[in-house]
């Protein structure tokens, strides 16, 4: 390996040859401000589009200021990454970039977490001295996802995002010069594009140019609503992540003081997405058991591998990319509409209350659970299963606004019977989890036998495809694993050509899983926050006494009184969807 | 999307292109040139195909056709009207006649009248250059255009 030696802001450094000067900074500890870079640690994604000129440098010898991105490293090299040149330059080129930004900070809704507003702060700009025509664009608003372009600086890491990591493909830089902007094919609105409303544009976003729907002043006036009992299912993930809302640490579990702060803003129950959870791994499980065991025998109809299809980013990406195999993924509505359909007819009915007078909320990681909650199938005479779905970083909103002190709540505990729920459930919110969950059930159903050890390691990790043979009992499964779009294209494209060898295959649209949704707290391209949430939530999984979906009490209960059986009558009707070819395609005249 | 239907024969002549250029990523500005000579312009239909065809995202395709001023996705007027804008032509008030068409018209270089039927676009020198400044339409040549001139130029052909 070549190396090279230099020295940066008088430190000595040594460095990989290739390396470039933002790098090698980096490796001391000198972090040189940049807007449009990002480096995704342990994905191998990176954006370095060298377009902001924010990250120049002096280079001792050189005329003209370096940028740190895009030079590289070479031997004996004098770097200042701070001297009063470099400053100045810094400054001039943020006033240039926000002479065309609104100055909407008061009312943005990134107002405290923006990138532009942090630079700005930082180098104390205090007047723009460059006054300039300012671009005007459209607002676009979909079910999930508003794009205001106007605050777009162009740093392009959307596009990185939604065609590096995604391969949806649904934005691009268009145009050139002062009218460039990022937008969908030719400026369509998001909601015609194949917009898989992933919310991984929104998460690297910089600025307030990308955001998700705000549902929360519609949530705060239903809880005040006398008429309307309001109950609220919070999904695994967003324990592990609400805390960073707060200054904690990243991976601190706040399950306990979540729900006491639900309590507190008045929703009349707080129950969790973990009870559905366990109830999607029976109805998926059963289902996979029963491909399976006809596939054994020989049967040529049945498809497999199996695809979860609890992640509603995937649904929207398989049904506009591959209309062709609609048939191949489970027919298991995710855990959010689990939860809404069996809480709007045997909750209401035990509740003794009509389907209208119940509001159900949910607090998700995820921006895709926006529209899937919005679907017409998912509503019972235009009165939709799940009424509003809010991101994780909407419920750290709702908590300050209402003055709520979260660092000093008193843990409380779910409600019943739809807040017990088991290890397995909890486990749903990261790469792996799914399929473990299934696995655990799977396991003790198929071989009649007692798991031994729980953890199914094998499945586990951060590695965007990954794959495992898991012992049942002397019949061995295979289970592939993708995490983020572009991985799963590709586990995809195998299973079309008949090339795949899986049984099963988890697929969550998200790098890392729902800890890593759209909605959750900006990680800001520290991919280790991701890794810090996931470890969070196995420790939730040990520490809970019930670890199978199959051994929580509520969901034999929910079965005994109500359902039947897995994958039965009822349980089709209101626990399984299907799916819709949504292509778009070109109309040709033959004449 | 597709709103407007294309002629299947321009379809498959499109398609051989493709394939001429090996389905190739990196030809898509070779591709779309072609589809533009095919088609005229470049209509959002047919940048769907080239995107299926090189199987790239129609977003990127868009991004590149809106990059490169010489795309265009407006279809030619029935008349066109080409104002040439070499260094001879724009040295004797080529560019005085452009304005004038613009105003006239009320259109902007590469547009076309809402009726369809006359569009604007600039060239480089045609080489007819002892006339300059020289301004065509559809397949006539004027020489000597002067700013006056351009009234009745148009009315030839209303
Ligand atoms: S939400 Fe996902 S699919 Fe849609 S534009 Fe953003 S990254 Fe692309
Ligand atoms: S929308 Fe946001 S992420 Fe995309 S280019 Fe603009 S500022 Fe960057």
């Amino acid at each position: 390996m070549d190396i090279v030696k230099l020295n940066i802001d008088n430190k000595p450094v040594v460095v990989e040859k290739g390396a470039t000067l933002l790098e090698a900074a980096k490796s001391v500890g000198v972090d040189v401000p940049t807007l449009c870079h990002m480096k995704l640690h342990d994905m191998n994604y990176e954006n370095n589009p060298g377009g902001c000129r924010v990250c120049v440098v002096e280079v001792e010898g050189r005329r003209n200021l370096a940028p740190a991105c895009k030079t590289e490293c070479t031997e004996g090299m004098n770097v200042n990454t701070h001297s009063l040149r470099v400053i100045n330059a810094r400054r001039t080129v943020m006033e240039l970039i926000l002479s065309d930004h609104p100055a909407e900070c008061l009312t943005c809704v990134k107002n405290g977490k923006c990138e532009l507003q942090t630079m700005a702060q930082n180098l104390g700009i205090r007047e723009i001295p460059f006054e300039g025509e300012q671009s005007h664009y459209k607002e676009d608003r979909s079910p999930s996802i508003i794009r205001e372009v106007d605050k777009c600086i162009m740093c392009r890491r959307c596009e990185m995002a939604c065609n590096e990591i995604q391969t949806v493909g649904c934005l691009s830089a268009i145009n050139r010069g002062f009218e460039s902007v990022v937008a969908p094919a030719f400026e369509m609105d998001l909601e015609k594009s194949t917009c898989t409303y992933c919310g991984q544009c929104v998460a690297v976003c910089p600025t307030g140019a990308l955001s998700e729907v705000d549902h929360t002043r519609k949530v705060l006036s239903t809880l005040v609503d006398p008429t309307k009992t309001v109950i609220v299912q919070t999904a695994p993930a967003v324990r592990a992540a609400l805390g960073e809302e707060f200054g904690m640490d990243a991976g601190t579990l706040v399950t306990g003081k979540m729900t006491s702060a639900l309590k507190k803003l008045g929703f009349d129950k707080v129950f969790d997405t973990d009870f559905a959870a366990d109830l999607t791994i029976m109805e998926e499980g059963t289902e996979l058991l029963g491909r399976l065991q006809k596939h054994l025998n020989g049967d040529k109809d049945v498809k497999l591998p199996i695809l979860t299809s609890c992640c509603p980013g995937w649904v929207n990406f398989f049904e506009s990319n591959f209309p062709d195999m609609l048939d191949v993924p489970s027919t298991a509505k995710s855990p959010q509409q689990m939860f809404g359909a069996v809480a709007k007819t045997y909750l209401a009915d035990q509740m003794g209350i009509k389907r209208e007078d119940m509001v159900v909320v949910s607090i998700m990681p995820c921006l895709a659970k926006k529209y899937e909650a919005q679907r017409p199938e998912f509503a019972v005479d235009n009165n939709p299963d799940v009424d509003f779905s809010l991101s994780t970083r909407e419920l750290a909103q709702m908590i300050k606004g209402a003055n709520i002190n979260f660092e000093d709540l008193t843990d409380e505990d779910f409600d019943n019977p739809m807040g017990e729920s088991t290890g397995a459930g909890v486990i749903f919110a990261n790469t792996g989890g799914v399929i473990e969950a299934a696995a655990r059930t799977a396991y003790e159903v198929h071989t009649k036998k007692k798991l031994e050890k729980v953890e199914f390691e094998s499945l586990r990790g951060f590695e965007g495809i990954r794959s495992a043979t898991v012992d049942f009992d002397g019949l061995p499964i295979k289970i592939g694993i993708a995490h983020g779009l572009g991985n799963a294209r590709k586990l995809l494209e195998d299973v079309q050509a008949g090339k795949s060898e899986f049984h099963a295959i988890e697929i969550m649209a998200c790098p890392g899983g729902c800890i890593g949704g759209g909605g959750q707290p900006y990680h800001h391209g520290d991919t280790s926050i991701l890794k810090k949430r996931a470890a969070a939530i196995y420790r939730e999984d040990e520490g809970k006494e019930i670890r199978k979906s199959h051994e929580n009490p509520f969901i034999v209960k929910l079965y005994e009184e109500f359902l039947g059986e897995p994958c039965g009558d009822l349980s089709h009707k209101l626990l399984h969807t299907h799916y819709f070819d949504k292509k778009k395609k070109v109309e040709i005249n033959n004449d | 999307m597709a709103e407007i239907k294309l002629a299947e024969s321009k379809v498959q002549e499109l398609k051989e292109v493709c394939k001429k250029f090996d389905y190739d990523k990196g030809e898509l500005i070779n591709v779309l040139h072609a589809a533009q000579e095919i088609f005229g312009y470049l209509p959002a239909e047919v940048q769907e195909i080239v995107a299926d065809e090189l199987n790239v995202n129609i977003a990127h395709v868009y991004g590149v056709v809106t990059f490169y001023s010489f795309f265009t996705m407006i279809p030619k007027g029935e008349h066109p009207i080409s104002i040439c804008m070499g260094t001879a032509c724009y040295v004797r008030g080529a560019e005085k006649v452009l304005d004038e068409f613009k105003r006239l018209l009320d259109v902007k270089v590469g547009e076309t009248t809402p009726d369809g039927k006359f569009s604007v676009s600039s060239l480089r020198c045609v080489g007819a250059c002892g006339l300059a400044p020289v301004v065509t339409v559809g397949e006539k040549v004027y020489g000597r255009v002067a700013p006056e001139g351009v009234k009745d130029i148009l009315a030839e052909y209303n």
